[in-house]
């Protein structure tokens, strides 16, 4: 992380093929062929049964709101630039939720039950997934 | 649900702690020593009778062993030495710990003190930056929430099932703030209205700046002593019926439920160890990062049913005269919050209420009274039941 830049994720063993599905532009997350569930973020087993043989699996990165707030004050100046922005928990379809910002040109209308999908940011290394609402239900499939 | 016999329960036999808010001139652990002094002596004790230690943590003066560090700057040698981090959950657990360490017959009294001084320790930046990092470092905090950001998002999602008002939310600031008023070591005393509140700066959307807790310093400590030790304190009245704790997630993103959380679990343990229900309870000092976290835990904990706080507290259900008296010092939205001294305020209130030394802020014959912490996002959840014998 630098000191003045947004914080960039460091990668862990356990982590590392998901940072290299987002380079690639694929969301990919853990699937437990023992009790059938998603799960993110990346562990070395599974969290509900213990199994450790997860498979990695690619999400089509569309997903629900599900709770969803708007920051004014950053934790950083790097996000200074980009208040106010909106910080959410999507429910992707696949059954996993995850942390990501909304990119959207009026983050005071995004809400809870609105539909996006995923794109990435690049920042260093890394290229960060994040969502932005779905244009039309066309590109809601 | 089995505790200790009555006659092996601890004794909560003494309190103390600093004013709140800034303390410019003063250090961690001066006031770590001033708070655990004041506890001392209001036990009636020395600190040679002392023989366990329990610290938290602290920010601003970031020791690896605190509790070895203030041991030694008390000049204490405790048979029994331990740090904990619970966040704001780590007040109750001490307690609990302490209780568990005297039930058992190893320590005789216990000092349980936590404080920092993140209000002039730190700059207010650096002090959003630190706690920030609660955070998931590679799945979170890469995405720029605050504290309250994790916090809004569980009060965006309960006031989308359950229907709850800014202007509920805000009648929750208010009633801390009186009650803070009459309290002269509080952090913030002037009074607020429900326009104040709604009038503040958004911070994150749906909580306003009045919606969050302060950054105080400060700091708080209680002595807690065995039943068949407690003979040759000040007051060995009261007692600790019950405790226990529930943990579902650590990170925001992880949480089973928006609106459900561990706190379920914490309360029906102690309340069921003590062996009372919630209607029982005369006095609760419940954790109050933010009006939301106050909000859901009430409910959560079987206090309200479920939607049904918002509105009680608009009619004066948490003040002095109302159907639960809450945070009768203010809590961590008015009386201040330091770490895991904020919490711990909470339990040296609720023992002053039993005791019937909180003055203008007296519950008329508190007997039993109700203690929660919560830490992380609502991840650490520790209740205790205490009684006046
Ligand atoms: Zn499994």
């Amino acid at each position: 992380m630098t000191e003045i830049g947004k914080p960039v994720p460091q990668p862990t063993p356990e982590s590392q093929p998901y940072w290299d599905g987002c380079l690639r532009g694929e969301l990919l997350y853990q699937h437990c062929a023992a009790c059938n569930r998603a799960q993110f973020y990346p562990r070395s087993a599974c969290a509900s049964c213990g199994a450790t043989a997860l498979e990695w699996r690619r999400s089509e990165g569309r997903g629900t709101l599900h709770a969803v707030t708007v920051v004014y004050r950053p934790p950083s100046a790097a996000f200074k630039p980009d208040v106010p922005y909106a910080v959410a928990l999507v429910d992707l379809d696949e059954g996993f939720r995850m942390m990501a910002n909304v990119l959207s040109a009026a983050p005071e209308a995004v809400a809870i039950g609105d539909r996006v999908t995923v794109t990435f940011e690049r920042r260093g290394d890394i290229a960060l997934p994040q969502f932005r609402p779905c244009a039309s239900p066309g590109e809601d499939l | 649900m089995a505790g200790p016999p009555p006659s092996r329960r601890a004794r909560l036999s003494g309190v103390g702690d600093t004013a709140f808010g800034a303390l410019p001139g003063s250090s961690v652990l001066g006031i770590h020593a001033q708070a655990a002094r004041q506890a001392i002596a209001d036990a009636g004790l020395t600190q040679g009778d002392v023989d366990g230690v329990l610290c938290a943590y602290s920010l601003v003066e970031p020791h690896l062993m605190l509790s070895s560090v203030v041991a030694e700057y008390l000049g204490i040698r405790p048979a029994y030495s331990l740090g904990m981090m619970l966040g704001g959950a780590t007040g109750c657990a001490m307690i609990m710990q302490a209780a568990m360490l005297v039930e058992s017959g190893r320590c005789r009294h216990v000092l349980v003190v936590a404080g920092d001084m993140r209000l002039t320790g730190m700059s207010r930046d650096g002090a959003v930056a630190a706690l920030a990092r609660v955070g998931h470092p590679q799945f979170e905090v890469p995405y720029g929430p605050n504290i309250p950001a994790y916090y809004g998002l569980v009060a965006s999602r309960y006031m989308h099932e359950q229907g709850a008002t800014p202007e509920q939310l805000a009648h929750i600031a208010v009633t801390m703030r009186r009650h803070a008023g009459l309290h002269p070591g509080a952090h913030m005393r002037e009074p607020i209205t429900v326009a104040d509140v709604l009038a503040s700066r958004m911070i994150a959307r749906p909580l306003r700046l009045l919606d969050c807790c302060l950054v105080s310093d400060g700091a708080a400590a209680v002595v807690v002593s065995a039943a068949d030790a407690s003979g040759g304190t000040r007051d060995s009245r009261i007692a600790l019926l019950g405790a226990g704790q529930g943990h579902t997630h650590e990170h925001v993103s992880q949480a089973p439920s928006l609106t459900d959380f561990g706190c379920h679990e914490a309360s029906s343990r102690a309340l069921g160890e003590a062996g009372v229900t919630p209607a029982a309870v005369d006095v609760a000092e419940i954790y109050d990062s933010f009006t939301i976290t106050l909000l859901i835990e009430l409910e959560s904990m079987g206090f309200f049913a479920k939607g049904e706080a918002g509105p009680a507290i608009a009619a004066g259900a948490l003040g002095l005269a109302g159907r639960l008296p809450t945070n009768t010092h203010g809590g961590l939205l008015s009386f201040g919050h330091s770490g895991a001294a904020g919490g711990l305020t909470h339990v040296v209130e609720a023992v002053r209420q039993l005791r019937g030394e909180a003055d203008a802020r007296q519950v008329p014959d508190a007997r039993l009274a109700f203690v929660h912490g919560d830490g992380g996002i609502l991840s650490a959840h520790c209740s205790l039941v205490l009684a006046r014998a």
